[in-house]
């Protein structure tokens, strides 16, 4: 008897803690199953974005070789007419999306950020326009790590 | 924790280019061991309206900086930029289109 209730009561907690949770999650959109996944295709599908076409409208703006990988600007412009959406990743981070971008009326799809990024690797940009996605890559040396302490 | 943000906003040939900085350590995982500290959301309205929303991760380096161009724009034009970290934490700056 009494360890069934000890049973109901963890199960009621539980239920509380998923309840109480929610909310706070709510707050504000934030893709926590993209940003853990530990790969680019992981997080790509996480972010609903399968199925890329690669295209050369997208211009990632970015040195070849990084020297200090605590700081690598990355600039991203997608030509494709009525883009409305830009993921940035590097594909050999621990955890590959870096950023991601949501443009509404008024904003044109441009962004630059300085990212991260733990060794020379491949940044890929996914740019989403009319329900299709495109990408495009480019490959960053990097000299010294950016990732660790 | 929320250190100073600055903004620039300036009127160039058809767009609005706009450059953000923002105070934050943008600490990773590895850095703190597994308690990392980062910007998860960032917001940018016009005159009242959002144009453009931001999901981004531990992976934007050190005091982020953070570009992005606004279709046309008049000087005057209210830039407001907000962001929200993993801990609650939250800042947000404004400035005029110059």
């Amino acid at each position: 008897m009494i360890m069934q209730r000890r049973g109901l009561l963890g199960a009621l907690a539980a239920v509380l803690a998923a309840g109480l949770l929610k909310p706070i999650a709510a707050l504000a959109a934030w893709n926590k199953a993209a940003f853990a996944s530990k790969s680019s295709g992981d997080a790509l599908k996480s972010l609903g974005t399968q199925g890329t076409e690669a295209s050369n409208a997208i211009v990632i703006d970015a040195p070849q070789i990084a020297e200090n990988g605590a700081v690598v600007p990355i600039e991203v412009m997608s030509k494709i007419a009525g883009t409305t959406s830009i993921a940035v990743l590097v594909e050999k981070n621990p955890y590959p999306l870096v950023a991601k971008f949501d443009f509404m009326e008024g904003a044109l799809p441009f962004v630059k950020i300085n990212a991260k990024m733990g060794e020379t690797s491949d940044v890929r940009v996914v740019a989403t326009a009319g329900g299709k996605h495109y990408t495009a890559t480019k490959e960053i040396k990097v000299t010294i790590g950016g990732c660790g302490g | 924790m929320a250190g100073p943000m600055k903004m620039r906003a300036t009127l160039t040939g058809g767009y609005t280019d706009v450059r953000v900085l923002m105070s934050h350590p943008m600490a990773t995982e590895q850095q703190t061991k597994g308690k990392p500290h980062f910007i998860q959301n960032l917001t940018v309205k016009v005159n009242g309206k959002t144009v453009l929303e931001g999901e981004i991760s531990q992976a934007v380096s050190r005091n982020p900086v953070f570009s992005f161009r606004l279709q046309g724009g008049t000087k005057g034009d209210k830039i407001e930029v907000s962001w929200l970290d993993n801990k609650g934490d939250t800042n947000k700056t404004e400035t005029a289109v110059a």
